[in-house]
């Protein structure tokens, strides 16, 4: 085992647990239980909101998978990753203050919950609730499995007892310490992987000799690779701005980062968090995706994505400094699956149980079940990332798009289209989920349907669904100035 | 029935920025990457060692919103409470 390595990330793990602790000893001083474990009481400032924001969106893909494909692809897959600076600032500017105001008079702690206020409809909180858990649920198993690997390659532990330590560190202060937990963790996780980024970005191009030096190399290599169009020019320009949908405005539609935008204390908050937010996710971004061009001359041959950010930095860092700069991907990896395990638990809880099953449980009742639902999630999550079912596997692949496009325009047109009603909301879910799995096997099988992402069609798709559904069906005006019933 | 909420009409305005930016953002994007990229490798230049291409889209055009959304959020947004007014909490 390599120690140098290894006490800097121990250190990293210490600090997240202390912050666990500290938000366990707020917990118990507040009178607004599942106000303030699921969602902190509102009262995120701007850079905890930003860093929050950023760190849940930035995950195992951002800081291995990505870089591991512009290794292979070159400059064209920077440019495709540069499309998600736009989350920096359209999720807030779009949700915005009217998302604020509406959540605080709906009195919504979860998304589900605005949806139930907006559409009081049993179905939309039934479906939502259903796909939220069922999604979300195989997204947070598959990141798991990547932040066990990771442990794994870089500690030499075997592969159970690495996805052990990091399932035990996720759940101790997720289930401790609640909403607050996760995103004060996420601000120092997205400090890590802001700082981390940085280190390694330097490190390559000097261990590369200078970027000249660098770009002589891959041209010399394989020209494609500094063109946009990828190293076998494949990379048509109508694919990678399809990116701009799934990973770009459709983020809009994700739960775990919808339900942030309800999450801050006040308008000089969420102003901060919108400047915070754009450059840090920017930052990270670019450096990122060019640390993983940048390491191809240096590193050749590699072949798994995965490992190229792993190697290259042991490669070109002092062990204590690749450390450091290896804390930021289990950072990005953390700092995801404790949002996503808050928010199934609070979808459990708050939009099941207390909705339909028992809505007059007592305090300590409620208590008792969000710590034991948030553990009891973990420790299922953890038996199944032992080892994966392949219908695990499956589902997590429309985790992403699948529910962009079934929330993305019951929660923006549910906002600021007064016409919008429950029967538009429901139809728009099922085809955005339908359409998305089926173009999903058509596209397996026959190759990308117009040159684009799946993702592009069931957006438009649960688009004109919900317009006509809701024109059509119990047609009505929404009165945004009424305070829903309780 | 009362009148339209006054903290709206900024709500929405607000909104249509976003997506006004979010186009800008698009367009600089495409119109740099694709107007620039699709030349021959051999009439490249490289600016601060990087391509031309990639420089004005993803590194200037990075910076250019970045500017872009401290101006909007400066100039343009407007401070609004969010609790209700009379309300307890």
């Amino acid at each position: 085992m390599n120690y140098a390595v290894i006490i800097p990330m121990f250190i990293f793990l210490l600090i997240i647990f202390a912050i666990g602790y500290w938000s366990s000893t707020k917990l118990s001083a507040s009178s607004n239980f599942i106000n303030d474990y699921f969602l902190g009481s509102r009262e995120l400032g701007g850079f905890v909101l930003a860093m929050t924001m950023v760190a849940t969106y930035g995950s195992a893909s951002s800081f291995l998978g990505g870089p591991g494909t512009a290794y292979t692809m070159g400059f064209g897959w920077v440019l495709l990753a540069m499309t998600q600076v736009v989350t920096g600032y359209f999720v807030l500017m779009i949700l915005g203050k009217k998302f604020a105001i509406m959540a605080r008079r709906y009195e919504a702690v979860t998304m589900i919950d605005f949806l139930k206020a907006r559409y009081n409809s049993t179905w939309v909180v039934i479906l939502s609730a259903l796909s939220i858990i069922i999604f979300l649920f195989s997204a947070m198993a598959a990141q798991w499995i990547g932040g066990a690997r990771l442990v794994e390659s870089l500690t030499g532990l075997p592969y159970n007892t690495a996805l052990f330590i990091f399932a035990v560190s996720v759940l101790v202060y997720v289930t401790i310490g609640g909403f607050r937990a996760v995103a004060v963790t996420d601000a120092v996780q997205g400090a890590v992987m802001f700082i981390g980024t940085l280190i390694l970005l330097i490190a390559v191009i000097i261990a590369g000799g200078g970027i000249s030096n660098i770009m002589a190399d891959l041209i010399n290599e394989n020209p494609n690779l500094v063109t946009p169009y990828g190293a076998d020019g494949n990379l048509s320009a109508a694919y990678v701005s399809s990116f701009w949908i799934l990973v770009g405005v459709g983020v809009v539609g994700l739960p775990q980062i919808t339900v942030r935008a309800m999450s801050y204390k006040s308008s000089r908050s969420m102003h901060r968090a919108l400047i915070i937010g754009t450059i840090v996710t920017g930052f990270i971004m670019l450096n990122m995706h060019l640390i993983g061009v940048f390491a191809r001359p240096i590193l050749p041959g590699i072949d798994i994505g995965d490992k190229v950010i792993p190697m290259i930095a042991l490669e070109t860092l002092p062990p204590w400094a690749a450390g450091i700069v290896l804390a930021a991907p289990m950072a990005a990896i953390m700092s995801t699956v404790d949002s996503l395990l808050i928010l199934v638990s609070s979808s459990i809880v708050k939009d099941v149980y207390l909705n339909y099953i028992k809505p007059d449980a007592d305090l300590k009742a409620i208590k008792r079940l969000s710590f034991g639902v948030t553990a009891a999630l973990g420790i299922i999550v953890f038996l199944f990332a032992l080892d994966p079912p392949d219908l695990l596997i499956f589902l997590n692949l429309f985790a992403f798009g699948g529910l962009e496009a079934a929330f993305i325009w019951p929660v923006v047109l549910g906002l600021y289209w007064k016409w919008g009603n429950k029967y538009g909301a429901i139809a728009s879910m099922v085809t955005g989920i339908g359409s998305y799995v089926f173009l999903h096997l058509y596209n397996e099988a026959n190759g990308n349907l117009f040159g684009v992402h799946t993702v592009t069609l069931p957006v438009l798709l649960s688009l004109v669904a919900f317009i006509v559904f809701s024109l059509l069906i119990g047609r009505g005006a929404y009165d945004y100035n009424v305070r829903a019933a309780k | 029935m009362k009148e339209t909420d006054w903290r709206f009409k900024i709500a929405n305005r607000e909104a249509l920025i976003g997506l006004g930016l979010a186009l800008f953002n698009f367009v600089w994007w495409f119109a740099f990457a694709y107007g620039m990229g699709s030349r021959p490798v051999e009439e490249y230049s490289y600016v601060f060692g990087l391509p031309d291409w990639f420089f004005w889209s993803c590194v200037v055009g990075f910076l250019v919103i970045v500017v872009l959304v401290i101006v909007i959020v400066k100039f343009f947004f407007v401070e609004v409470p969010f609790d209700e007014e009379g309300d307890d909490r």
